[in-house]
């Protein structure tokens, strides 16, 4: 039997405010334990939220970046549960009447383009951590990452391929970082995955049972996870078993999923509008103050890439991974005035260079303005492709401006006619032999020559200009 | 409408109280008692009245994004049950 | 000294006819003397209280003092109290030293009040008769057999029982008007919003509210004066102009009327609270209030509608007493799980579990709609009837308790019978609404009887008015227990 995949994320992303989202501790990772757990974040008695307008921002970004609905009067409920990392014995999140409804997300697999669309984006409080190194049989809590705000992210369950899924994901977080409402850093789990996976056999109208799997915080996880459960959901299938809805989580080691909770014991969450806040209302005047801090979004940027630079589709999308890289090409493109040319330099020798180097983009030894220039010189045909990338090392090592190598490592295409004249002379007089042979029809015979000038001139002479001279002398 | 022992014990176990059985026989009737009183609102037609959930018809008041807490956990975790390093230590949390 | 009214006792000392370490001395001395048999403190600190009284010396004699400096006040054990033992009468937090100030604590302090101590009160405010507080049961000063009504009943109690000049309470659903009936003090619930919830242990969040406990009216409206006002810190806490809550209270009452629900007078009121009322009504008469029939039609529902919404945010509101970060935790757990279930079991008297059953019950899966829905749907309804009323009277009279006080131990195995004793105490906390309770005559046994002003959002200015001129004519709130003096 043929399966279908279907797939649907729930992304949990840290959003990038100062302070916390109902109190004022700092957000920052990696303090001592507890030293930005305040007395709301610990839950002491008699302590009360009060709503951050940042985070609120955040959300608003967000909603008009994939074009969702925003609620302008969205209500925080309790989610009532009892775990250590959870002071309040509750979550304050919000079910009923979210901040964001709707929305889509282009995605890009391979050169096909698919359309990805969003149920709901809503508020809540992360929760604190469990330190599971034994104290002597116990577990630590720290609370120091309690109360940070979250916009959890919840897509359709329109994914058909772990491919997919890891594209979503990726033009995800391509986006909360673009908008900088999340700064990304997946090894500190400010964007972590949970996926809603089933299978059911192709042409089935209805969904098969899914299991929730929890806490990727890597797109490679997220990739083998969905392929290791697709693979066991399939199997157990075909061997006559049935899948029971399930929370599961992955283990990177064994690259396997395990049972978490199955729904029997799943929770009774108690929901119901937390007395404690107020509906948030959202006014037009805030909505539109907010849009206008937006940048020019990613698909925008592509559009205008391809028609103001003549990249092409897959090219705007590669150097719109981010936003630094896509400004990077653009302030390149505009030094030079040379788009495609641009697009090449910096996809190819720029960004081996730095894979090599394991650097990001911001952190290139090699500026924009110095790549734009480079690529000048070689337009002007100062320099020669070969040339060109002797003098990117030498840019990639801080040796100077552009002109300044080329000078000093005296890289510069041989321009003077005759000097290259009396080169093409000598090289003639030396090699009869090749010359008979052309004369006499041999065409391989020429492009000896032609190397024998290359050689001659240390790689300096112009490739189309020995051609000519060449020609012109064997006539 | 009225509650069994286990309807007891269930949302005993939801509100982590522990309930032996015979405490559960025992709230099983007093609760069903109260239950009759509130049984009462049953009755009430309420379709097109909207719930009411504050007391006061006002929007939240928004918190500019500023970090005003200082570390304050030696003087929270002074009445703490059981502290380490700076973590509160719970039993063993398995997952 | 047992007469003197906050006003008096300000003027004392302002006029340094005594200072504020001497006053406080003289209360401590009557509590150590009183309390015992009354049992409506928790914790007294004899030492801390006199620093406080220092530096409220200090303020006046530095020319500093506002309109209460320097005057002593009981605060109930609900508020937490920077290096005081806070306990909501509760075994769960028997041990626990608040490391911070509530706001109202917050505002006294500022006002140079010095503390007396935290008062005693039923179990997290759960209780009409401070019989479930883990702390022992409080005295009615007026005859120790009796209760002293709840929850705020350590407050009423050691105001009656003039061991304090003046105590705070809080009000979820009756719990400052009903204990201030059944020990013959003023007491006064404002609107929702006005005194902020910071600090103050929270029973029901849309309920609950903190107010005044004093002998009169006058008393209330000075405490007010410094309770209320805004705090950024309680996102309910209503961003108002501060108001002068004395300005009124010498208006006349000519052309004011006095609505008089009938709900509020049918059977189930005890005959003799009834007949003080009617008195009471005629009182205004003479000071030219005129009263007109009201209808609370759906007030009927309060009982049933409350016992399903302050379980259900209070079951939500207890989860964090969990003996993870303060508070009790059981000696002995095999798991973390058992650690849970033992440490609540134990740390959690038996009405506070009762309701915390009640409240997961009503919002569990499946019976959210008929019930927690449901009674926000009539809540609405109580509400409108209310909107209704004002729109026929300036203000609501009625009896604050259906009857005057219990027995010891008279009721406390029936929790129904218990809940009746709110029947009309709760309908305001559910509007939101402002109520007081003032001292409107006495029983056979000489038993207090308290009578009930509900007043429109934020009138509370009138109502003291109302309040005060009717004890300009009587002198209900001027008695004190005779056994005491």
């Amino acid at each position: 039997m043929k399966w279908e995949t279907v797939i649907g994320l729930e992304v949990h992303t840290q959003l990038a405010t100062k302070s916390k989202i109902f109190s004022g501790s700092s957000t920052a990772f990696g303090a001592a334990p507890n030293t930005q757990a305040s007395a709301v974040d610990i839950a002491l008695p008699g302590v009360l939220p009060v709503l951050n307008r940042g985070a609120v921002e955040c959300a608003i970004k967000f909603a008009l970046a994939i074009g969702a609905n925003l609620n302008r009067v969205n209500v925080f409920d309790r989610k009532n549960y009892f775990y250590p990392d959870l002071p309040k014995g509750y979550q304050i999140s919000q079910l009923a009447k979210p901040i964001v409804e709707g929305g889509a997300l282009k995605i890009q697999v391979g050169d096909s383009e698919r359309t990805i669309n969003l149920t709901r984006a809503h508020m809540e409080e992360d929760a604190g951590k469990s330190l599971h190194e034994d104290f002597h049989g116990m577990t630590g809590i720290d609370l120091n990452r309690a109360g940070t705000p979250l916009l959890e992210i919840v897509s359709e369950p329109e994914m058909r391929s772990s491919a997919e899924a890891v594209a979503y994901a990726r033009a995800l977080h391509t986006l909360v970082t673009w908008i900088g409402i999340c700064d990304g850093n997946m090894q500190e789990g400010s964007f972590r995955v949970d996926a809603n996976v089933s299978v059911r056999p192709v042409g089935q109208a209805e969904f098969g049972t899914r299991r929730e799997i929890k806490n990727l915080n890597s797109f490679r996880f997220l990739q083998q996870a969905i392929d290791y459960e697709v693979r066991w959901q399939i199997e157990t299938l075909e061997d006559g078993g049935r899948i029971e809805q399930a929370t599961v989580l992955f283990d990177p080691d064994t690259g396997e999923t395990r049972m978490m909770r199955s729904k029997e014991d799943a929770h009774d969450y108690r929901y119901f509008p937390d007395p404690d806040l107020l509906p948030v209302r959202l006014d037009e005047d805030w909505i539109e103050a907010v849009r206008a801090t937006l940048p020019e979004l990613p698909a925008a940027m592509q559009a205008r890439f391809q028609r103001d630079y003549g990249v092409s589709a897959y090219d705007a999308a590669v150097l719109t991974g981010s936003r630094a890289l896509a400004d990077y090409f653009e302030a390149a493109a505009k030094a030079c005035g040379q788009g495609k040319l641009a697009a090449n330099w910096v996809m190819g020798e720029l960004s081996a260079a730095l894979n090599k180097a394991e650097l990001d983009i911001a952190q290139s030894p090699v500026s924009a303005a110095r790549l734009g220039t480079l690529i000048a010189r070689i337009q002007d045909g100062t320099l020669s492709g070969k040339l060109a990338r002797q003098v990117f090392e030498g840019l990639w090592e801080g040796a100077g401006e552009v002109d300044a190598i080329i000078e000093a490592r005296g890289l510069k295409q041989m321009s003077d006619s005759g000097e290259l004249e009396k080169i093409v002379d000598e090289v003639l007089a030396a090699n009869p032999k090749s010359v008979e042979e052309f004369r006499s029809g041999k065409e391989k015979a020429f492009n000896a020559l032609v190397g024998q000038v290359m050689k001659a001139s240390r790689g300096k002479a112009n490739p189309a200009q020995v051609n000519e001279l060449l020609k012109a002398k064997l006539q | 409408m009225s509650l069994t022992p286990d309807d007891v014990k269930r949302i005993a176990r939801l509100a982590r109280i522990e309930t032996s059985d015979a405490e559960a026989q025992a709230t099983q009737a007093q609760l069903n008692s109260i239950f009759d009183l509130i049984a009462t609102m049953q009755a009430v037609d309420t379709r097109g009245v909207s719930p009411m959930a504050h007391a006061q018809e006002v929007y939240q008041r928004l918190r500019d994004d500023v970090v005003t807490e200082t570390d304050r956990h030696a003087a929270f975790q002074a009445v703490a049950p059981a502290v380490e390093n700076g973590l509160y230590l719970v039993p063993k949390v398995i997952e | 000294m047992s007469e003197t009214s906050l006003s008096t006792l300000a003027a004392q000392l302002a006029g340094k006819q005594i200072s504020s370490r001497e006053l406080a001395q003289q209360y401590l001395d009557r509590i150590a003397a009183l309390n015992p048999a009354i049992n409506a403190f928790i914790t007294v600190d004899a030492e801390k209280t006199l620093l406080e009284a220092a530096a409220a010396d200090a303020l006046i004699a530095a020319g500093q003092a506002g309109p209460l400096t320097g005057v002593p006040i009981a605060h109930k054990d609900i508020f937490c109290t920077d290096g005081w033992l806070t306990t909501c009468g509760s075994k769960m937090l028997s041990n626990f030293v608040a490391p911070y100030d509530a706001h109202v604590i917050q505002r006294f302090k500022a006002a140079g009040m010095p503390s007396l101590g935290k008062t005693n009160m039923d179990e997290f405010a759960m209780g009409s008769s401070n019989e479930t507080s883990y702390f022992g049961t409080v005295k009615n000063p007026w005859n120790p057999a009796y209760v002293p009504g709840g929850s705020s009943g350590g407050a009423a109690a050691c105001v009656a029982a003039r061991m304090a000049p003046a105590a705070t309470g809080t009000d979820t659903g009756g719990s400052i008007r009903q204990p201030a009936a059944l020990c013959g003090i003023t007491g006064l619930k404002p609107t929702y919003g006005l005194v902020s919830r910071y600090g103050m242990i929270a029973f029901a969040s849309s309920l609950d509210q903190a107010g005044p406990m004093a002998p009169s009216a006058e008393d209330c409206a000075l405490l007010l004066n410094a309770m209320t006002g805004f705090d950024p810190k309680d996102s309910t806490s209503l961003d108002r102009e501060k108001e002068d809550y004395t300005r009124d209270l010498d208006k006349p009452l000519a052309g004011l009327r006095v609505g008089l629900p009938k709900e509020f007078f049918a059977e189930g009121l005890n005959s003799e609270v009834a007949a003080a009322v009617e008195a009471a009504v005629n009182e205004l008469k003479k000071l030219g209030a005129t009263p007109v029939e009201i209808s609370l039609a759906n007030s009927q529902l309060a009982i049933p509608v409350y016992y399903v919404l302050a379980p259900a945010e209070a079951s939500s509101n207890l989860s964090r007493f969990d003996g993870v970060r303060y508070g009790y935790r059981a000696p002995e757990y095999a798991s973390l799980d058992d650690m849970y279930c033992k440490t609540r079991a134990q740390g959690f008297g038996a009405e506070v579990k009762r309701r915390i059953l009640i409240g997961a019950y009503v919002l569990s899966h499946g019976y959210y709609d008929a019930y927690y829905l449901q009674a926000q749907k009539i809540r609405r309804l109580i509400a409108d009837d209310f909107g209704a009323a004002f729109k026929a009277c300036d203000v609501i009279l009625g009896p604050t308790a259906p009857g005057t006080a219990f027995k010891l131990g008279e009721k406390s195995d029936d929790p129904v019978e218990m809940y009746l004793n709110d029947l009309y105490t709760i309908p305001a906390n559910l509007a939101g609404l402002p109520g007081m309770s003032l001292p409107c005559g006495f029983d056979a046994q000489g038993l207090p009887i308290g009578l009930q002003l509900v007043g429109n959002y934020f009138s509370e200015a009138k109502m003291l008015n109302v309040a005060h001129q009717y004890q300009r004519v009587t002198d209900w709130h001027t008695r004190a227990p005779e056994g005491l003096k």
